[in-house]
């Protein structure tokens, strides 16, 4: 089990109903369908993904999250998973927005460009940070909307989206009270547990 | 050696008739007092009885899915590309049951077949048949056959719609229902295609208000016509361009107008490959299958809409179901495209059914279903080994 996972799977409760937003292999899926009975549904859009899941026993919808999710009703899940997508996704905001119209709870996880490995990159290089954890180059990475832990907590304050909870890990998915007491400078992913304010 | 003897061929396969004495009573009020079913199986039905497989045909498909008849035959089941040893529906794994559909030219009782009232072929007297009423028979052939659960459903286009009628109708005889290139029901461009192939068929001087066999002949030309339109609409441009296209110039080819002769004839012959295609597909079509089935066929396709019973709310249809779904679409489908299949997947997510779906990217149109399209048959058989699995899990 992945550790970024394993945290996740701590927010979701037995025999709920999950939709996981860009899936992968259906890891997580299987994982909380085999341990807490949960019902679920992945969308994924990786042709070898797919075959994962289907593979897994994971339901497996082909669907581009750029296009919406207007095939899914209000309130049609418990928890409306993103993890480590946001930052891929073209219009992040309104994605947010259906996630919290489908489901009454939301998961999202992304990497946090405000750690202080990418700042010091920016800050000694003078050049967009590519690492191990981010390999990607400015012209040719899925990731077009980075932000930082700072930038989400303004954005949940904007949309009166009620933060749960909220933990940041270290690429090894290990956290300490260092990264408790700042966040946004030593976390490198954040993972978020959101609620719609009624 | 013979196809039939290659490792991923089912072999040489013999056809069984299946009589039924008890009456079916059809959609339309009609009656049949009794019918006969040409089946075809391939692989072992476990001592569970439980690894049975139904094949549900398309528009011209039959009893004959997969293997050959005699070592004489040249051309496999239609199916053969997705039923064999090791493909994705697994006959070591798997006992595989297709039948020819009621109204069908291949055997089972239709138009073709002696009214026994009357003496005479029914020819246009016999019933309109529904996926409905195909289904109440498929049904009573599970029963004969002692299965009291399909491990799975399958079938493309016209197929994948008797797919939707058994997870609607009855749920606790099937445990997956894999629903490949079909939609919920026809549009109008759909029924127009259609119409165009039955007034085609009806026209045709040797129709004789159905009768032709009485009169020693059919309507050869109608039937001809039908399936060249039909055959246009199974292909996609992209499709019909590589078939036809070998010109391949800087411009991305010659949009598939190869010259049959090399030159234009000036006249009302045929001038490009396309157009003897379409001749010889319409012509050993119109050899081959009955003008009153087809007639049939394409009002069950036109009739499909399994929301009627439920007021026009196809989520609620498939409330009872009890199956697990896997759908699949192919990107060229002009036919039924994936837009059809996604409206499926939304009425099953509002259902809160199990589902998946997948849409392939494929040039081949509406017929890709029936093509070795690498990404579609990996999922397929990743779908139907998962259901091979899960099978064996119940067992121990």
């Amino acid at each position: 089990m992945r550790p970024d996972l394993a945290i996740i799977a701590k927010l979701i409760a037995p025999k709920s109903n999950v939709l996981d937003l860009g899936c992968g292999d259906g890891a997580l899926l299987d994982y909380l369908q085999k341990e807490k009975a949960v019902t679920g549904i992945g969308l994924e859009i990786d042709a070898d993904n797919i075959e994962s899941c289907i593979d897994k026993g994971v339901n497996v919808i082909e669907q581009n999250l750029d296009q919406g999710l207007a095939n899914f009703k209000d309130d049609s899940f418990d928890t409306v998973l993103l993890a480590q997508t946001i930052q891929a996704l073209s219009k992040p905001e309104q994605l947010l927005d259906d996630m919290l119209r489908i489901g009454r709870r939301g998961i999202v996880t992304f990497p946090n460009f405000g750690n202080w490995k990418a700042r010091s990159y920016l800050a000694t290089r003078g050049r967009m940070p590519v690492s191990k954890f981010m390999p990607y180059e400015w012209y040719d990475t899925p990731n077009i909307h980075f932000c930082t832990v700072k930038d989400f907590d303004a954005l949940c304050r904007e949309k009166n989206i009620q933060v749960l909870g909220r933990t940041v890990v270290d690429s090894e998915h290990q956290g300490n009270w260092a990264m408790r007491t700042w966040p946004n400078l030593l976390g490198e992913i954040a993972i978020y547990h959101l609620s719609r304010t009624d | 050696m013979h196809n039939s003897a290659k490792p991923d061929s089912v072999g040489l396969v013999t056809p069984t008739s299946y009589h039924f004495d008890e009456a079916l009573t059809l959609r339309s009020g009609k009656v049949l007092s009794g019918f006969d079913l040409m089946v075809e199986t391939y692989g072992e039905l476990n001592a569970e009885r439980s690894n049975a497989v139904l094949i549900c045909h398309a528009l011209s498909g039959d009893h004959h899915a997969a293997g050959y008849h005699s070592e004489e035959d040249d051309k496999p089941g239609w199916w053969d590309s997705c039923i064999g040893p090791g493909k994705a529906i697994d006959t070591n794994k798997f006992f595989v049951v297709c039948l020819n559909n009621l109204g069908g030219c291949s055997g089972s009782t239709g138009p073709v077949s002696i009214n026994p009232e009357t003496g005479k072929h029914y020819g246009p007297d016999f019933p309109v048949v529904t996926v409905r009423d195909w289904v109440k028979s498929q049904v009573m052939l599970a029963d004969r056959l002692g299965i009291d659960k399909w491990a799975a459903v399958v079938g493309g286009s016209l197929g994948g719609m008797q797919v939707l009628r058994w997870a609607i109708s009855y749920p606790e005889r099937l445990g997956h229902a894999v629903c490949i290139a079909a939609a919920p029901k026809l549009s109008a461009q759909n029924i127009a295609f259609n119409e165009v192939a039955r007034h085609s068929i009806i026209s045709d001087p040797n129709f004789h208000n159905g009768h032709y066999l009485e009169h020693g002949t059919y309507p050869k030309q109608g039937l001809m016509l039908a399936r060249m339109v039909g055959h246009i609409t199974y292909l996609s441009d992209s499709a019909m361009r590589a078939k036809f296209g070998t010109d391949v110039s800087d411009f991305g080819g010659n949009f598939g107008r190869d010259l049959r002769s090399g030159k234009l004839s000036f006249g009302f012959n045929v001038d490009f490959q396309v157009e003897s295609y379409l001749r010889y597909q319409g012509e050993r079509f119109s050899e081959n299958f009955d003008a009153n089935t087809y007639l049939l066929m394409t009002k069950a396709l036109d009739y499909f809409d399994p929301s009627v019973d439920f007021d026009g709310d196809l989520s609620k249809a498939f409330e009872n179901s009890n199956c697990k779904f896997m759908l699949m679409s192919f990107s060229t489908d002009w036919r039924f495209p994936p837009e059809r299949s996604r409206e499926l997947v939304e009425h099953l997510l509002d259902a809160k059914r199990h589902v998946s779906y997948l849409e392939i990217e494929a040039d081949q149109g509406h017929d890709a279903f029936l093509l070795p399209v690498p990404r579609y048959i990996r999922a397929f058989s990743k779908y139907m080994n998962r259901i091979h699995r899960e099978l064996n899990n119940h067992a121990s």
